[in-house]
């Protein structure tokens, strides 16, 4: 009986306590910055594409809303033709990042993308490809990688290292 | 207060017919609800609010909400109530209704006698009066009427009695 | 002329008090678990009282093909009308009251239990198990809340010698019935939150077992109904308290009587919404297992001992 009176009274001085809501409209909760949102693709510190259009994001996503496919430019490097995001379908589990390997797929904090019509949340390339950095900023993964040019393959020019075999064992 | 009085008393009596012929128990039972509402305010008109009140209360309030409670548990619907038209032939209720028909042709004539001592002015019958005579000239009443509550209650506790159980359910039947 | 005033003035004030308490409850809960409640449309989130109101108006009002039509329909008024007729004998004020009824405690306990017909009739005519469920648990712990009811203010009765509502306000000139009818305070407050199966003891629609229980089936005003009636019920319970213990419409005289009685009934309001915002529900066979063999002898010691204090007082 003393218990229940008390947790009463104890309820009763929750009136004075601060309130925990965010008047959201107004007041943007703050969210962390690996917090798993809207579904970006970034560019390189110069301003290209990072995505190589390797198809590991598509083939990560658990509910298959990524569809692309691969171009290559005349310079030999891939980009991706076309790429789509079905955010209606999306579940932002944030495989297609981990999944990425150049660092092109990014999952930024921001949810705000409420549509009326179904159909308008399916994001095209156009709407997906941001001009900034993401997450790694000054990562640029043909500067890591190297990259063949015409004439020349990958380690061929001056000052630089033959490419690592990634299938021998040996160091 | 006539015309109270006569409305009262014609809802009672249609509702206690609508009673008698419904074959959906739980319709019949709530006319007969109604049929003791209109009794109570027969009492309440007739100077004696504390039977009104008690009426309602004990009768409308208690004892038909266990009742609906009972039928509302055995799952009486449709079929029950087709079983009932099925049973309720002529040959069956015949017999009592002719009787019932003796015993209200005796009460008409009752009724038709040359008229009775005429009944004197209303009077208001307040608890305290009732309290005063249920426990000055009824006492004797009021005491037997507890000795045969209190055997309800002894059986009421003896039949809700529960044994203590010593080992768990699913182990009962290994002890057995 | 003026009777008519007072029935309509009444009338009024309660519909709208049984609105206004959405609302309040509403922002009170919000109140004590850190939120805010609705506070967008209009001024501190007033007008949800009509959002809501207007919703219920327009849903679709749905009779399920499976149900007893005619009982399904009229189960929700019985409540409302209940509810409202207990009010006519409430003594708002030293001369605002409808029905100056000389048995009006037990006119009060006759009206509430009608009220159980509500509960019963809709869940039965609902047609469903869950529905049903709810309405033989509402039923069973509504007639055996109510012995305690009637015997707890059986002690309020001996105290002022009337069972009319009037003249026990005025019984309690010298001193509340709360002071010296504390246990009988306590235990028809209790009564009383499970006689509206309010939250603790909402076990008839307990929507974590029973989907809504006995108004599973319910919509639009329909449900309507049902929702004001327990709105009802917990002011017509805040007021029976108010009058019965805590002197009604008596107070200091800064103040006219009727503005007393609506401050105290707010307070007890208050106080059921607070017991709805920490309370767990009980079960159902604790509830009935503490109603008999806690609160029932409990009634019944407080019975007896006003009744032999008194008599030896004279």
């Amino acid at each position: 009986m003393f218990s229940l009176i008390r947790s009463m009274w104890l309820v009763f001085l929750h009136a004075f306590h601060k309130r925990d809501t965010y008047q959201y409209p107004e007041e943007k909760a703050p969210l962390p910055a690996r917090w798993r949102g809207r579904i970006v693709l970034t560019r390189d510190p110069d301003g290209g594409e990072r995505c190589v259009g390797c198809y590991l994001c598509a083939a990560a996503c658990p509910v298959d809303c990524i569809s692309l496919q691969a171009a290559e430019a005349p310079d030999g490097r891939r980009y991706p033709g076309f790429f789509r995001i079905n955010f209606s379908r999306c579940i932002f589990c944030g495989f297609c990042e981990e999944a990425c390997p150049t660092y092109a797929i990014q999952l930024i904090p921001d949810f705000e993308m409420a549509e009326y019509d179904r159909q308008n949340l399916v994001y095209e390339k156009d709407a997906l490809l941001i001009n900034s950095q993401g997450k790694y900023p000054g990562y640029n993964y043909y500067k890591v990688a190297g990259m063949s040019i015409s004439g020349k393959e990958k380690g061929e020019a001056a000052r630089e290292e033959p490419p690592v075999n990634v299938k021998s064992l040996l160091p | 207060m006539g015309a109270a009085f006569y409305i009262a008393a014609a809802i009672a009596i249609l509702s206690t017919a609508m009673v008698i012929t419904r074959y959906n128990i739980m319709h019949a039972l709530l006319y007969l609800i109604v049929s003791l509402l209109s009794v109570a305010v027969i009492f309440y008109i007739y100077g004696a609010p504390f039977m009104a009140a008690l009426e309602v209360i004990i009768y409308a309030g208690a004892i038909m909400v266990l009742m609906i409670f009972f039928v509302m548990m055995l799952n009486l619907g449709q079929q029950s109530a087709g079983d009932e038209r099925h049973w309720l032939t002529p040959r069956v209720w015949i017999g009592p209704a002719l009787l019932c028909l003796f015993l209200l042709a005796e009460l008409v004539y009752l009724i038709m006698q040359p008229p009775a001592p005429p009944a004197g002015e209303i009077v208001m019958v307040d608890p305290k009066a009732v309290g005063k005579s249920l426990f000055g000239p009824y006492i004797l009443a009021v005491e037997l009427a507890g000795m045969l509550l209190m055997a309800g209650i002894v059986g009421a506790y003896h039949l809700g009695r529960q044994k203590k159980k010593i080992t768990h359910r699913f182990l009962e039947r290994a002890t057995q | 002329m003026n009777y008519w005033w007072i029935i309509g003035g009444v009338l009024f004030v309660l519909l709208n008090t049984a609105a206004g308490l959405i609302w309040l409850e509403r922002r009170m809960l919000a109140l004590w678990q850190d939120r805010y409640g609705p506070n967008r449309a209009g001024p501190f989130g007033l007008f949800i009282v009509l959002a809501d109101t207007l919703k219920l108006f327009f849903k679709e009002d749905w009779i399920p093909p499976f149900a007893d039509k005619v009982v399904f329909v009229f189960a929700p008024a019985i409540v409302v009308a209940s509810v409202l007729m207990s009010f006519t004998v409430i003594p708002f004020g030293p001369n605002i009251m409808v029905a100056d009824l000389n048995i009006g405690l037990l006119f009060f306990l006759a009206m509430s239990s009608l009220g159980v017909y509500s509960i019963v009739l809709g869940g039965w005519a609902s047609n469903n198990k869950y529905a049903l469920l709810g309405a033989m648990r509402g039923a069973s712990q509504m007639i055996s809340y109510e012995v305690f009811m009637g015997m707890a203010l059986m002690g309020v009765v001996i105290l002022s010698g009337s069972f009319n509502l009037r003249e026990i306000v005025e019984a309690q000139r010298k001193i509340w019935f709360i002071v010296p009818q504390f246990l009988g305070f306590v235990i028809f407050l209790i009564a009383g939150i499970a006689e509206t199966h309010r939250l603790p003891f909402d076990i008839p629609e307990a929507e974590s077992e029973l989907v809504a229980g006995f108004h599973s089936e319910y919509s639009g005003m329909k449900f309507g109904m049902f929702f004001i009636g327990e709105y009802l019920g917990v002011t017509l319970i805040s007021a029976m308290l108010v009058t019965l213990y805590c002197g009604g419409w008596l107070g200091p005289d800064f103040l006219p009587g009727v503005v007393w009685f609506v401050l105290k009934t707010f307070v007890f309001i208050s106080l059921f919404i607070l017991l709805r915002a920490s309370m767990p529900r009980p079960r159902y066979d604790q509830l009935m297992e503490y109603g008999w063999k806690v609160l029932f002898p409990l009634s019944l010691l407080n019975l007896m001992a006003t009744a032999a204090i008194v008599l030896s007082l004279k």
